[in-house]
């Protein structure tokens, strides 16, 4: 098919047209009205960069972003140990492998708003009354505070995606050569020095994978935070998604919320392009 | 003896993975055992198993959730989206992978960057747009998802076509079939298994998205997880009734979890590692 021909156009029309208007065309306007003092439906000014330096002095603003960070942080790490350790466990010779597999995806394919509101219950009445039975304190009042709120979206989130970065890892485990483990036994490596010497190495680029998959989504997550606190108490567990979709549709402003969009952009971008590179990099290096 | 150590071994990881699998779940059954359960059986604990089963909460839940209507419409909608992300998605990545033009390359790549934009980074100029075309409905939302949806699709499709010989098209083209015939009739069929992750990775993302739908639907076309947001703000406090509903939201996905789980987990791992 030539640039010419009339056939790659055609074939091609329908999803520059779906990117373009639904994509592509906002964002260039979002752009633009980040710069003005757009009310969603006309724009009477241009004001330059006042949006922007106002978001970074708004503390609401800036408290959403650092608990992001904080979230994404710990999320990362953990939904990582969980993955590889799942995934190891599930493709050891068990008879339960494939059910145990089928288990821990499951909630991968239910929505995070669904779940947040299932959790809501876990932690409020479960933890609640098993704090009654057995005595533990630190189980009453969960949500009700900063730090079970945040510990509440780590827990739901890990639960939610650790199977699907099992299946991440999974596909490299799978990957490794038989042999090659059946050659380290032969030759009377213990368990752990293989996982150190052979498996470890091998399965390092579905960290890099994973690494970087588990913080754009954990920067990106709106309906687990929705569903499960609600932002509160008091604003506190409240995530940059979230804070960009009130100032927005709760707030009307609209101009505003756009400036806090482009600079969300910037942040998740940064992520993916660092992550490219790394590929890039590692690819050279093999 | 070395035999024996290591069949120990194994039981005992079975055991360690089993009652993992049981943690897993447990949300899963404290919801569903609680769902049968009157409001002040709930109240007294939540732990056991319920005093007397009540069905009916589930049908209370039904009736409010407006539940067949709710399932319709996410069925329509999602249905609807996966049939022309496919379709076009297909075309396209067909296209540009048989172009080798520098032209060629830079669409591909406009269709790849596009994935780095989050969709709040869009979302109120969308919106907007939508709006004032008065497009904020259901066909809109339709074409919003081949809009977001293409570019993975593409993506996918594209390194597909590398596997597919040229010659394939050739042949179709002496035999006086027209490009979209030997589309249509050659490569479609041949871009089945590629198909069937795309369908997946799609109908998991749409099937579950709650933000966009509920900037665009109004409440009497309302998708399940719309649905499912209004109803839960109705019934705070009366998890008898709450926890009905989320049951009966999430039956649909599991069985169709149980229907094809093997192509599922198939399908994500080949999205997520490519």
């Amino acid at each position: 098919m030539q640039n010419r021909s009339l056939s790659f156009w055609l074939f091609l029309t329908p999803v520059i047209m779906g990117l373009g208007i639904v994509v592509v065309i906002p964002f260039l306007y979002g752009l633009f009205y980040s710069f003005t003092d757009w009310n969603g439906i006309t724009a009477n000014a241009f004001i330059g960069f006042e949006n922007y330096i106002n978001l970074f002095q708004e503390s609401e603003f800036m408290d959403s972003i650092w608990f992001t960070v904080k979230f994404a942080v710990v999320t990362v790490i953990l939904l990582n140990i969980m993955g590889l350790g799942l995934a190891l466990l599930v493709t050891r010779n068990i008879k339960s492998g494939n059910l145990l597999r089928t288990v821990f995806f499951m909630p991968n394919l239910i929505g995070g708003l669904i779940l947040g509101f299932i959790w809501q219950f876990i932690f409020i009445s479960v933890f609640g009354d098993i704090a009654g039975l057995t005595g533990i304190e630190g189980l009453n009042g969960w949500l009700s505070t900063t730090n079970t709120g945040f510990w509440g979206l780590v827990i739901l989130t890990a639960w939610q995606m650790a199977g699907y970065i099992m299946i991440i890892y999974i596909a490299y485990l799978e990957n490794i050569p038989k042999e090659l483990i059946e050659a380290a036994k032969i030759d009377g490596a213990s368990s752990f020095q293989r996982f150190k010497n052979i498996t470890f190495p091998l399965v390092a680029p579905a960290f890099t994978v994973s690494m970087f998959l588990t913080l754009s989504m954990a920067f990106k997550i709106y309906d687990q935070n929705l569903s499960l606190t609600n932002g509160g108490p008091f604003n506190s567990t409240q995530m940059v998604a979230m804070e960009i979709v009130r100032t927005a549709f709760s707030d009307n402003q609209m101009a505003y919320a756009q400036a806090k969009a482009v600079i969300f952009f910037l942040i998740v971008a940064v992520i993916a392009l660092t992550q490219v590179y790394y590929n890039k990099k590692r690819e050279v290096e093999m | 003896m070395k035999k024996n150590k290591e069949k120990r071994n194994l039981i005992s990881i079975e055991i360690l993975g089993l009652l993992l699998g049981l943690i897993w779940i447990a949300p899963f059954y404290l919801m569903i055992v609680n769902a049968f359960k009157t409001k002040r059986d709930i109240f007294s604990g939540v732990l056991g198993f319920p005093e007397e089963v009540v069905f009916s909460n589930f049908v209370e839940a039904f009736i409010d959730l407006a539940f067949l209507k709710s399932l319709f419409n996410s069925v329509l909608i999602t249905g609807l989206s996966i049939a022309i992300i496919i379709l076009f998605s297909s075309m396209a990545g067909y296209a540009l992978a048989r172009n080798k033009s520098k032209l060629s390359g830079i669409i591909f790549f406009i269709f790849v960057a596009a994935m780095l934009i989050p969709f709040q980074s869009v979302m109120i100029p969308l919106v907007s747009i939508f709006g004032q075309a008065d497009m904020l409905n259901a066909g809109g939302l339709i074409f919003m998802y081949l809009g977001f949806g293409c570019s993975l699709s593409i993506f996918l499709y594209h390194g597909a076509m590398t596997g597919i010989s040229k010659s394939m098209d050739e042949a179709a083209i002496i035999d006086g079939a027209n490009r979209f015939q030997t589309f249509w009739y050659i490569i479609f069929p041949l871009l089945k298994p590629i198909s069937v992750t795309v369908a997946i990775l799609n109908v998991i993302w749409i099937w579950n998205d709650y933000l966009l739908p509920s900037l665009v639907l109004s409440e009497s076309n309302a998708t399940i997880p719309l649905k499912m947001f209004y109803f839960f703000g109705q019934y705070t406090k009366q998890w008898h009734l709450a926890l009905a509903g989320l049951t009966i939201a999430i039956l649909p996905v599991i069985v169709g979890y149980f229907f094809a789980q093997k192509q599922i987990i198939n399908g994500v791992s080949e999205g997520a590692v490519k």
